[in-house]
């Protein structure tokens, strides 16, 4: 393929999340969060393979990668990565304004930023693993007027549109075409992420990441935050429990034995 | 009178389980509220559809064209974001499945309607609509409320309402013209795929040992395989372990994968996300072993062991095949 026909401008949002499925979760006293100061943050994982599918594209038609955030000076860790993993530039957005934005207001957030930016291609995660909106992707590609596909399993470029995969339930995946330019929000599986390459992170460091916040966006104070969002957190807490299971205690063996004896039981073995 | 609506999903022929489960909220909402229950049936040669959706709601507005046969979020986007505007139902509900996540932000977004997404309860609460959603892989749970507004959209998630049956209420069958005049330019479905069966099955298993994320590494798979293998059982996975490819994806349990029934399944390193436990919930005995007390899959779970599958699972393997000696 003519390279420099084909070439590519991508650009991939990504959000810097706490992993939280083996950590202790606590909810703050005010009741509208959890407690995060022991919490580990990394890229979604979701957006770890939006990442990977941007630049597996950038490797095969050429062209640049530009990786955006919403989130506070800690997310920069996360774009470094994006970085380190083959992206060509990286964009924070940031504003004391911004605290409190739901998805929809993500979403307005990361449109002023995008619509003046050259694109082909947007790639998302279908979903964040922690508020799980599964919303800012297809706001934004409404917001930028743009068509969209969620749940991508598998991309191929064609001349002027995108052959793509995309999955349902069951197993069942559907084929679609898209013309371009799109945003296609990938679903977890599609690729295999890369690791970060040393050579990566010191290339990393010569990269551009550049911040900006409400008022180089041209955003009100009103249009994002608490404001500027369709949904407001009343109140956060452990979901109550309707059943639990019976927890086996005792020493490994103990333990081993009883549920031998429940298999027995049910004559299973 | 006003209307709350509720979008049919269908499939290939098939009307899919959640737009039942709508209707079992919808109609809950609908009686405290005072308002009809409308379902909307958007497909091409549906009529067969509309009779059992007006078994369960006041009216069936239909919108019947060839361009809707298969769902497609650009086609569905304008002749429901045309419906809504017209007659302006205070609520909308939409599964949260491929199909409703794929349609209801950008639907949202068009009509200047707040939107919740994936939730688990909502109510109108004086004037305001409110909704439980949760948060962080199901350890908390959100009760949020969303702006006041004319109209909302939330989308439902699947398996978490029941479908009921109900006298037949006769809702009346009307078909609006659809408001689609050229084709669809953007997007184009093109078929249906379905990777091909592998040798394994794992619905027809009686005993399925199920590992997840918990497991860490490829190389410690073994582990699981041996306790299948002492137990005569068949190895399953959360989707995770498809993901990083150490297991075809004809062995992942959940809503995207398989919904499987076997007499005991063993759970191992799964945090229990409900994409997970809703293609196992129903399985006769569900032993999960986990290191986190917390972990949701506790909650689906009959019996629990809270430790590390590094050490539990070995000696378990130890403990049936000592037994079958
Ligand atoms: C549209 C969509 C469809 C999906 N479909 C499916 C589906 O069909 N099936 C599915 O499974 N998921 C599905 N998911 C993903 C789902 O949301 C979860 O991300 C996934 O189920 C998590 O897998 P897991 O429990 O193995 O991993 P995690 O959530 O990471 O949990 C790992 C668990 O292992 C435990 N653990 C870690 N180390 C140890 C140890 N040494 N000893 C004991 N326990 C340990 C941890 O405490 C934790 O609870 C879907 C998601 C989406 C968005």
């Amino acid at each position: 393929m003519d390279k420099e026909e084909n070439r590519m401008d991508i650009i991939v949002c990504v959000k810097h999340v706490p992993e939280t499925a083996e950590a202790e979760i606590t909810v703050s006293p005010g009741g509208k969060s959890i407690n995060t100061e022991d919490l580990v943050f990394d890229i979604n994982e979701w957006d770890d393979y939006a990442l990977e599918e941007a630049v597996l594209l950038k490797e095969k038609l050429g062209g640049a990668v530009t990786a955006i955030t919403v989130g506070p000076q800690d997310a920069d860790s996360t774009l470094r990565k994006c970085l380190a993993r083959g992206a060509d530039k990286a964009i924070r957005l940031t504003d004391k304004a911004f605290e409190g934005s739901d998805a929809f207001a993500t979403a307005k957030i990361l449109h002023k930023a995008i619509k003046d930016l050259p694109f082909d291609i947007i790639l998302t995660g279908t979903q964040a693993g922690d508020d799980g909106y599964a919303q800012v992707s297809v706001v934004l590609a409404e917001l930028l007027g743009i068509p969209h596909v969620t749940m991508v399993k598998k991309v191929e470029p064609k001349e002027g549109f995108m052959r793509v995969n995309r999955e349902l339930e069951g197993g069942l995946q559907e084929v679609l075409e898209v013309k371009l330019p799109a945003l296609l929000a990938v679903q977890t599986g599609i690729n295999e992420p890369r690791y970060v390459s040393i050579m990566g992170i010191r290339k990393a460091r010569e990269k551009e990441l550049k911040v900006l916040g409400l008022a180089d966006l041209g955003l009100k104070e009103e249009e994002v935050g608490g404001c500027g969002s369709w949904i407001t957190v009343e109140k956060m807490f452990i979901p109550p429990v309707e059943k639990e299971a019976e927890i086996l205690t005792g020493g490994l063996d103990e333990v081993s034995a009883k549920i031998v004896e429940i298999i027995k039981s049910k004559g299973l073995v | 009178m006003k209307e709350i609506f509720v979008l049919a999903e269908h499939r290939r022929g098939e009307l899919r389980d959640v737009t039942f489960e709508m209707l079992t909220k919808g109609r809950e909402l609908s009686q405290k509220t005072n308002m009809d229950l409308t379902a909307v049936l958007l497909g091409y040669n549906v009529k067969e559809f509309a009779k059992k959706l007006a078994d369960q709601t006041k009216r069936v507005l239909i919108v019947d064209d060839a361009r809707l046969e298969n769902f497609n979020a650009e086609a569905y986007q304008k002749v429901l974001s045309n419906l809504i505007s017209e007659r302006k139902p205070p609520l909308t509900l939409i599964g949260h499945t491929a199909f409703g996540v794929d349609l209801a932000p950008s639907l949202a977004t068009e009509l200047n309607a707040p939107l919740a997404t994936d939730c688990i309860d909502v109510d109108f609460e004086e004037e305001k609509l409110v909704v439980v959603r949760q948060v962080y892989g199901g350890k908390v749970n959100v009760k949020a409320s969303l702006r006041k507004s004319d109209s909302y959209i939330v989308t439902l998630r699947p398996a978490t309402f029941e479908a009921q049956q109900v006298e037949p209420l006769g809702g009346e069958i009307t078909e609006v013209p659809s408001p689609l005049k050229e084709d669809i330019p953007y997007k184009k479905f093109i078929e249906y795929f379905e990777a091909p069966a592998g040798e394994v099955d794992i619905t027809a298993a009686d005993i399925l040992v199920s590992v997840g994320r918990g497991i860490k590494e490829a190389d410690n798979m073994p582990i699981v395989e041996k306790l299948a293998k002492a137990l005569g059982g068949v190895v399953s996975c959360s989707r995770p372990i498809v993901d990083k490819g150490w297991l075809p994806s004809d062995r992942q349990v959940g809503t995207s994968g398989k919904t499987v029934k076997p007499k005991l399944y063993i759970a191992i390193g799964i945090s229990g996300a409900f994409q997970h436990v809703s293609g196992m919930k129903n399985s006769d005995i569900i032993i999960a072993i986990n290191k986190d007390p917390k972990a949701p899959i506790f909650r689906a779970a009959d019996y629990g062991v809270v430790e590390d599958l590094f050490k539990v699972v070995p000696t378990l393997t130890d403990k049936i095949l000592e037994g079958k000696a």
